[in-house]
């Protein structure tokens, strides 16, 4: 068992003709992902290295192959139109990892969301989501610093997930699931929802959440550990040193109007029994640690 | 893009939302005519910089006649305007704006920004027009009022009448207020703003609505669909590294300290940083470039960091994804040859091939000291400054 994804996923790619969605298409096929289709509007008919059919719409992809998750590649302008298309076509789990959305695309996107009960929307701009012990690896990490486990991750960068990830192998513990969040200010999934399914997962025994400055999702995903969650949780909150006012690299990543800081959201998580890791090279031993503890006290 | 107040009410009055009339002013003389042509007992001469809390700073005055205008836009022109957002050495005043005086019954705030809680646009409005808003919210949070917009349906006339007389406003006003708000909703979404604040807001002894300010942001994001907005981008006004950093694709934030850093991923880049001041140092800068890190991008990071005289040392933290250690080695190896580097670099990769990558930057010949992992990388960077 995992989150999210397992090897009952057959995945859809939009915008796999794209030099992004090709390269990380040959790179999920490798590993191991069942990528069963693509979408690019004009393309349709063709194929993808010879092998993966390439559809004109994400409804003919569904009907043709029975794809139930989707993983966008799609450049921004067009994006949000992708990810109501494929909730439209009765897609349940669509995964983005296009960055620079404009954020009333996604107001709307969201909105549209909204009606389509049983759609799950991760991302956007995010490196996706792997479940190493099913083999199935859908978006832009490097698969090969996975291994299969039992410890989730959950985060809303890129590369420090795959620094938590490495980690976590190099101290010889693999991972159930890890899931990228995603750095923009509207998104879907948030900590609170990844941390039900980890915590409902039997195959967690704990997790590691890995947040940044900009927004309250990790004081929300703090309040829910305090109240439910039952397992081990190590945290990391990046940008101590982030000055206010600015933007850091990521749309979501800035302190406005004295919130959204650092100090505010690790005092939520420590308050919440999450055990904190004091630099982002500890966070594999950290984790170690919150297990060592024990489940978290209730 | 944040863009000037005689701007935002530029856009303001193509959306019919109403300003005080005003006149752009470069020179006092230019200033001086404003005045006379405005012809109201009182004008404000304001200062126009890309930062708030400008009249506590000095940056907003009335002047009783246009020989004062001409004086105050004299006195403004070329002063370093410091406010609370400034930072302490402030902001060059380059140009002023020259406005009507008139009647003001009442100050309030009007704020539209992004909720992300509830990933929709939201309206914000207060009976404390005038003051630092955060401070309200601080303080007396129930003193704001909120409304938030469904997007499929856009803001409507009763979230309009909700916020007028929970703001106690009365009378016809009440409908001003509701077709204010109506046009500035139109504008925030035509526009992709995703912040517009007015501070104050005020209602005219005559019972008028008007925006005596206003402070816009866009959407970076969406600034290809907006052409026209891109007129308005006033370099000046920006730090010229952080320009310089978009024009090569590179996220860049000058800060205050002297070790430079280039990292893959803006969480990576910020826990960097974060390492940095946990063993005792002080980052240069915030620097993102990219997933790959190819050597064109780290060339042009390199050159960045180093235009920064303060710096004395360099770290370079990549986490090699996809890409293999000793690629990324070879790029940043052929990199600080190009840009000459003289400064000490400490190198932390991680990887696959990451001990191939560390040989090469060993037998690379420039002073380059490897790093394990993270905190020693921090650690040696710091070291190398004495």
């Amino acid at each position: 068992m995992s989150i999210l994804v397992n090897e009952n996923t057959k995945v859809l790619c939009q915008g796999i003709t794209g030099s992004a969605g090709s390269f990380h298409s040959k790179q999920m096929l490798e590993y191991g992902t069942k990528l069963v289709a693509g979408v690019t509007p004009g393309k349709g008919g063709t194929q993808f290295e010879g092998k993966v059919p390439v559809f004109d719409t994400v409804a003919d992809a569904v009907k043709q192959t029975g794809a139930n998750t989707s993983v966008i590649f799609v450049p921004p302008p067009f994006a949000a139109d992708s990810i109501m298309e494929a909730a439209d076509a009765g897609v349940s789990l669509i995964i983005t990892i296009t960055e620079g959305i404009p954020v009333l695309d996604m107001v709307r996107a969201k909105r549209y969301l909204q009606g389509k009960p049983g759609v799950r929307l991760i991302g956007p701009n995010c490196p996706g989501v792997i479940t190493p012990g099913a083999k199935c690896k859908i978006g832009i990490m490097p698969g090969h610093i996975h291994k299969p486990g039992r410890i989730g991750v959950v985060s809303r960068s890129g590369t420090l997930t795959y620094e938590a990830v490495h980690q976590l192998t190099q101290l010889g513990l693999g991972q159930s699931t890890a899931v990228g969040i995603g750095g923009d200010p509207v998104n879907g999934t948030d900590f609170v929802d990844v941390l039900k399914l980890f915590n409902a997962d039997p195959d967690t025994d704990a997790v590691i959440m890995i947040g940044e400055i900009g927004g309250s999702a990790e004081e929300a995903g703090a309040e829910y550990v305090a109240r439910e969650f039952t397992k081990p949780i190590a945290g990391f909150i990046a940008g101590q040193s982030a000055p206010p006012g600015k933007r850091m690299g990521h749309a979501g990543a800035i302190i406005s109007g004295g919130k959204g800081t650092a100090t505010e959201k690790i005092k939520a998580m420590e308050a919440a029994g999450i055990l904190m890791a004091a630099s982002p090279a500890e966070l594999g031993t950290t984790l170690q640690e919150a297990v060592k503890r024990g489940p978290k006290k209730r | 893009m944040k863009i000037h107040e005689y701007q935002g009410k530029e856009i303001f009055r193509k959306y019919g939302v109403p300003t005080p009339k005003g006149i752009l002013a470069l020179s006092p003389s230019d200033a001086e005519a404003a005045a006379k042509q405005l012809a109201t007992p009182v004008v404000v001469v304001k200062a126009q910089i890309h930062a708030g809390g400008r009249g506590k700073g000095g940056g907003v005055k009335l002047a009783k006649s246009p020989a004062e205008a001409k004086d105050l836009a004299k006195a403004m022109l070329g002063m370093k305007l410091k406010t609370i957002q400034t930072g302490p050495e402030g902001q060059t005043v380059h140009k002023v704006y020259i406005e009507e005086g008139l009647a003001i019954g009442q100050e309030l705030y009007l704020g539209v920004t992004l909720d992300r809680v509830t990933s929709r646009v939201t309206f914000m409005a207060s009976r404390e027009g005038g003051v630092e808003i955060e401070e309200v919210a601080e303080k007396h949070p129930e003193k704001i009022l909120r409304e938030t917009v469904d997007p499929a349906v856009g803001f409507l006339d009763f979230q309009g009448r909700k916020l007028a007389f929970g703001l106690g406003l009365t009378g016809a006003t009440v409908t001003k207020f509701v077709q204010f708000c109506s046009a500035l909703y139109k504008m925030f979404v035509e526009t992709d703003a995703s912040l517009v604040e007015i501070n104050p807001l005020v209602i005219l002894k005559d019972g008028g609505v008007v925006a005596l300010d206003a402070k816009v942001t866009f959407d970076e994001n969406a600034l290809y669909r907006h052409k026209d907005l891109l007129e308005y981008r006033d370099l000046a006004e920006e730090d010229a590294r952080e320009t310089q950093a978009k024009e090569w694709d590179l996220a860049y934030i000058a800060l205050e300290g002297n070790i430079g850093c280039m990292v893959n991923g803006a969480g990576l880049a910020m826990a960097t940083m974060d390492t940095i001041k946990l063993v005792g140092g002080e980052p240069a800068n915030f620097l993102d470039v990219g997933g790959g890190a190819s050597k064109e991008k780290v060339t042009a990071a390199f050159k960045l960091i180093l235009a920064d005289p303060a710096v004395k040392a360099v770290l370079v933290n990549i986490f090699g994804g996809i890409m293999k250690c000793d690629v990324i080695a070879e790029g940043i190896i052929a990199a600080a040859k190009e840009v000459q580097l003289k400064v000490p670099l400490v190198v932390r990769l991680e990887g696959t091939n990451v001990e191939l990558g560390k040989e090469l930057l060993r037998n690379s010949g420039l002073a380059i000291t490897p790093a394990d992992n993270l905190r020693q990388a921090a650690e040696k960077a710091v070291a190398a400054l004495k």
